[in-house]
């Protein structure tokens, strides 16, 4: 859906939360209020006068209207609300901040991401800390050095009349075991140093991922012809991590995987003739509907009518992969809405699940969301399943016509949508909405 | 009678030190520096005590001490482990397996000393 259809939904927004009727705002601007609601509902296009008219009645500036604050930049600011909470942030005018300054929301949005990811690397270095073997085992080395060094030095110190051969062994060996700490210490240093070498980079793998898979568009011509080797894709500049490189190697071999499931030409013929319908595109190749959801989000914008997002859960509902939506913004770190279709078709294996979404404090811009789960891998008669869901998320151009979506939310902490059933920790917009 | 006390760890200079002062202290020493073996050599030595690293070659001090603790005859012997690391979670591991005391490294002979003294009784 392009920016400009939905003026009308911004101006409904804004008189919502400016508190008057669609009659008041109508008169304001010298337009009747059928007029009005034709706007608000995006049937009618306005630019120009009008616009400026409506938002001096309003009281907001024309740009924020015309151009609204994008959905994912205001997401990414409730985040950062709701990850310093208390700092007197005005929740409430977060969208006229996106709209006149977007510069700075960008900036103040990208510090927040950045300030994520670094508490996220803090982790996974304090983690190492604790179970590196190598780190034990010459910590280890040096401990054991000093004890031999301090029993020994101790005897020699306080023992009176200690015999000659006594006194020389014990001179040697404590030479000897002060050698061995010097030694042990330089290898603990040539240790962490090389360690700090490995890890340049101060981004967590699954970011590196994420930016990975966005700067090449989520699709890849070298995996698209039969046999490729999925190695050939990765990006050592790009992931620079050993567990990047291993989680994006096996998400580039699912990829041709399904690839050899379902040609690109085939997938663009069903595109072409069905639009992106993951059941037509599954019938057609014959293939998982798994598969076909996967595909369609992989498949490039000279195909596609619309762009899609995907989003990837395991067993434990924890997201594999993301690929977000302007209209459906995904939750950079930890777990989504427990109302999503994802998370249903997880509780339902094999049985499609289809549902239209509305994502709160994001009125007007609904998506249509398709989901199934099914096994991940075969596990065969010993151990659990383990289980996978996927969901495919596109626009949904014909909303107006079609029954009211489904209210869900991003993510708990900035979803405002007041008594939700599955709501698993408090809203900081709870009050500011 | 003089007590036996068995030092079971691989570090050559610490055994050295700790056999130094406990034979002062009027104690009969033995050493064994393999976790592998270490069962069978409390039971050949019968000792009143034994000191236990935790970190052996052939096997860990803590699969040492389950086992002594498994057999009817050994279930009482005192033991003191030894361990270069002291998290909360070896002095746990230590107690679960049923270590009598235990102390992190580098410890003072002075501790070393106190410790075994008040372990074997008057």
């Amino acid at each position: 859906m392009s920016r400009d259809t939905l003026v009308g939904s911004r101006i409904r927004e804004r008189r919502a939360l400016a508190g008057l009727r669609q009659a008041d705002l109508a008169r304001r601007a010298g337009i009747s209020a059928s007029y009005l609601n034709l706007i608000e509902h995006n049937r009618r296009r306005i630019g120009g006068k009008l616009l400026v008219r409506i938002a001096e009645a309003l009281e907001v500036e024309p740009s924020l209207l015309s151009e609204g604050a994008e959905a994912a930049l205001l997401a990414r600011l409730r985040e950062a609300v709701a990850a310093q909470p208390g700092t007197g942030a005005e929740l409430d005018r977060v969208e006229e901040f996106a709209g006149r300054f977007p510069g700075w929301a960008e900036l103040l949005a990208e510090a927040r991401r950045r300030i994520d990811a670094l508490e996220d690397t803090v982790e996974t270095l304090t983690d190492r800390l604790a179970h590196d073997p190598h780190l034990a085992a010459s910590l280890h080395e040096v401990l054991s050095t000093v004890t031999a060094i301090r029993s020994t030095a101790a005897i020699l110190a306080g023992t009176d009349a200690l015999e000659p051969e006594w006194q020389d062994r014990f001179h040697r060996n404590l030479d000897e075991d002060s050698r061995r700490l010097a030694e042990g210490a330089q290898a603990l240093v040539t240790y962490l140093d090389s360690a700090a070498d490995a890890r340049r980079s101060l981004t967590s793998p699954q970011e590196e991922i994420e930016a990975f898979f966005a700067a090449r568009g989520f699709h890849f011509p070298e995996l698209e012809r039969p046999g490729a080797d999925p190695e050939v894709a990765l990006d050592p500049e790009k992931l620079t991590s050993e567990a990047a490189r291993s989680i994006a190697a096996r998400l580039l071999r699912r990829y041709a995987d399904d690839a050899a499931a379902i040609p690109l030409d085939l997938a663009a013929r069903v595109v072409a003739d069905h639009g992106p319908d993951p059941v037509a595109l599954a019938r057609t190749a014959g293939a998982d509907l798994s598969c076909a959801m996967r595909r369609l989000a992989a498949l490039p914008p000279d195909v596609l009518p619309t762009r899609v997002g995907l989003a990837v859960c395991d067993g434990a509902g924890a997201l594999t992969f993301r690929k977000p939506l302007d209209a459906f913004p995904l939750p950079p770190f930890g777990g989504g809405c427990a109302l999503w279709p994802l998370f249903e078709a997880l509780a339902r294996p094999g049985q499609p699940v289809a549902r239209r979404l509305v994502q709160a404090g994001d009125e007007g811009r609904p998506v249509r969301a398709f989901a199934v789960a099914g096994p991940a891998a075969l596990t065969g008669f010993d151990g659990p399943p383990l289980m996978q869901a996927q969901m495919l998320v596109l626009p949904d151009p014909e909303a107006e016509a079609a029954p009211a979506p489904l209210a869900v939310g991003v993510t708990c902490r900035i979803c405002p949508r007041a008594a939700c059933p599955a709501r698993r920790e408090p809203s900081i917009l709870a009050t500011g909405f | 009678m003089t007590k036996q006390v068995l030092v079971i760890e691989d570090e050559p200079n610490i055994v050295e030190a700790i056999r130094f002062i406990l034979h002062r202290d009027g104690w009969r020493v033995d050493t064994h520096a393999d976790g592998a073996t270490a069962v069978e050599a409390v039971r050949t030595q019968r000792p009143d005590l034994v000191i236990l690293d935790v970190m052996l070659p052939g096997r860990s001090g803590f699969e040492v001490l389950r086992e002594l603790r498994g057999a009817d005859d050994l279930a009482a012997l005192p033991v003191l482990m030894l361990t270069a690391r002291g998290q909360a979670k070896d002095r746990e591991t230590a107690e679960l397996a049923g270590a009598s005391r235990y102390m992190t490294k580098p410890f003072s002979n002075a501790d070393v000393l106190a410790a075994v003294r008040e372990m074997a009784g008057p």
